[in-house]
C-alpha cells in the first residue's frame, strides 16, 4: 500500500468543512483534530485530544442518536487502525448519516513520524469493504477531491475515505481541550438544533 | 449456580430502568452470565443491540450516543473491563455519564485460570479511573443497584459501574469438564 503521499491536508480539510452544512464533526485526535480547527472553529465541532481508536464509534454513537443530522468523523491513519475493529460494529448498524474521513500520512506524524502501518502493507478503505463498509475508496489525487468531499458529507453511510495526505509541517492550531466544555458546547449545538 | 438464586431471574428486574432511565441503547461483548439479559434486549422494540468487536468501543459510543441527546449502556464480561481503560478517560475527562454492567468471571467456582487474572484486577482497575463500583449481594438487589448507579451517573456525569459476581451469574461448565 505504499504510495506518495501528495494531498495538502488543510486544503482538503478547509474545502471539505465550507461543504459540511449543519453536520456534526467529530476529530480524532492529533493533527485531524488540528486540521479542523484550522479550518474554522465551530461549536459543531468535538475535538478529541485522547480516547485513541474511538472517533469512529464516538460518531456511531452520535449518528444512531441523531439520525437526521450528517455525522462526519476526519480521523487519522493510526487512530483509525488502533479501532479498525469497530468498522464491523459501524457496518453492522448501518447509519446511513454516518461519513468517515480518513487523513492517512502513512506514519505517527505526532510522535516523530515514525512509519505507520498504511505505509507498509495495510489499506483501510480496503479493510473497510471487508469489514462490510458499503463504500470505501482511497484518493490520491487534487483531481478526486470532490468527489471524496460529496461522498463523506452527503453519500449513503457509513461511507468512508481515505485521503493520502501530506506530511508536511503544517502552521500550529491548536483547540480547547478542555473536555467539560467541549462536551457541553457541542451537545446544546446539536441538541438545540435538532 | 446457587439454588437460592437459580430460579430468579434479575434480567426482569433490568429493563424497567432501562425504560425508567430512557437508555435505548446497549452496546455488548456478550457473556453467557448476560445471555438471558441479551436476548430479552434483542426481542425489545424499543432498545437497539449494538454488537461490539471490543468493549471500549462501547464506551466511545456512549459518549457518542450522549452528545447526540440520548443514553447508551456497556454490558460486558469482567475481563472486557480491561479493554476498556484507556477509554475510560473521554468520559472522565470530559465529565460525560457512562454506566457498565459486568458480568464476573474468575471468581467463586471458576475452572478457567485465565479468567482469574483479570477477575481479579476488576475493582482496582475500575477505582483507579475513577469508575464507581456497585456489587449487589444477591441477584434480588441486582435491579435496585443498577437503577441507583444510573441515577448517579446521569445526574452527576460520573461513571460506574455494577458488578455482577460469579456466585449469581452461575458458573459455566464445559460437557467434557463433566465427563472427566
Amino acid at each position: 500500500m505504499t504510495t506518495d503521499c501528495m494531498l495538502d491536508r488543510r486544503r482538503l480539510v478547509k474545502a471539505l468543512m465550507r461543504q459540511r452544512g449543519d453536520a456534526a464533526v467529530v476529530t480524532g485526535l492529533g493533527a485531524p483534530t488540528y486540521d479542523c480547527f484550522a479550518a474554522g472553529d465551530s461549536n459543531l465541532n468535538f475535538y478529541l485530544w485522547g480516547g485513541m481508536g474511538g472517533a469512529a464509534m464516538l460518531g456511531l454513537g452520535l449518528a444512531l442518536a441523531q439520525p437526521d443530522r450528517r455525522v462526519i468523523v476526519v480521523t487519522g491513519d493510526g487512530e483509525m487502525m488502533m479501532g479498525i475493529g469497530s468498522l464491523g460494529t459501524i457496518a453492522a448498524q448501518m447509519p446511513t448519516n454516518l461519513g468517515i474521513l480518513v487523513l492517512d500520512n502513512e506514519m505517527f506524524g505526532e510522535t516523530g513520524q515514525q512509519v505507520g502501518l498504511t505505509g507498509v502493507q495495510s489499506g483501510i478503505a480496503e479493510m473497510a469493504l471487508g469489514a462490510g463498509i458499503s463504500r470505501a475508496f482511497t484518493i490520491r489525487e487534487e483531481s478526486e477531491v470532490a468527489e471524496l468531499i460529496m461522498a463523506v458529507t452527503e453519500g449513503k453511510g457509513p461511507i468512508v475515505c481515505v485521503a493520502k495526505v501530506q506530511s508536511g509541517k503544517d502552521p500550529v492550531a491548536l483547540p480547547s481541550c478542555d473536555g467539560v466544555l467541549l462536551h457541553h458546547r457541542f451537545r446544546k449545538a446539536v441538541i438545540s438544533s435538532s | 449456580m446457587d439454588s437460592a438464586n437459580s430460579s430468579f431471574d434479575w434480567a426482569e428486574d433490568l429493563l424497567p430502568v432501562l425504560r425508567t432511565e430512557g437508555i435505548r441503547h446497549v452496546t455488548t461483548v456478550p457473556d453467557g452470565g448476560l445471555a438471558s439479559l441479551l436476548k430479552k434486549c434483542e426481542e425489545a422494540s424499543d432498545i437497539n443491540v449494538t454488537t461490539l468487536t471490543s468493549e471500549e468501543e462501547g464506551i466511545a459510543f456512549a459518549c457518542g450516543a450522549w452528545l447526540g441527546g440520548e443514553k447508551a449502556v456497556l454490558f460486558m464480561q469482567s475481563s472486557g473491563v480491561g479493554n476498556c481503560i484507556n477509554m475510560l478517560a473521554l468520559p472522565s475527562v470530559c465529565r460525560m455519564p457512562c454506566l457498565m454492567l459486568v458480568a464476573m468471571r474468575g471468581e467463586e467456582g471458576e475452572f478457567n485460570p485465565w479468567q482469574v487474572p483479570m477477575a481479579r484486577g476488576v475493582p482496582d482497575v475500575l477505582a483507579a479511573m475513577g469508575v464507581t463500583t456497585y456489587r449487589p449481594a444477591t441477584a434480588m438487589e441486582i435491579g435496585q443497584k443498577f437503577a441507583s448507579a444510573a441515577g448517579l451517573v446521569y445526574e452527576t456525569g460520573t461513571t460506574a459501574a455494577v458488578l455482577i459476581s460469579q456466585h449469581i451469574v452461575g458458573v459455566k461448565v464445559f460437557d467434557e469438564e463433566k465427563m472427566r
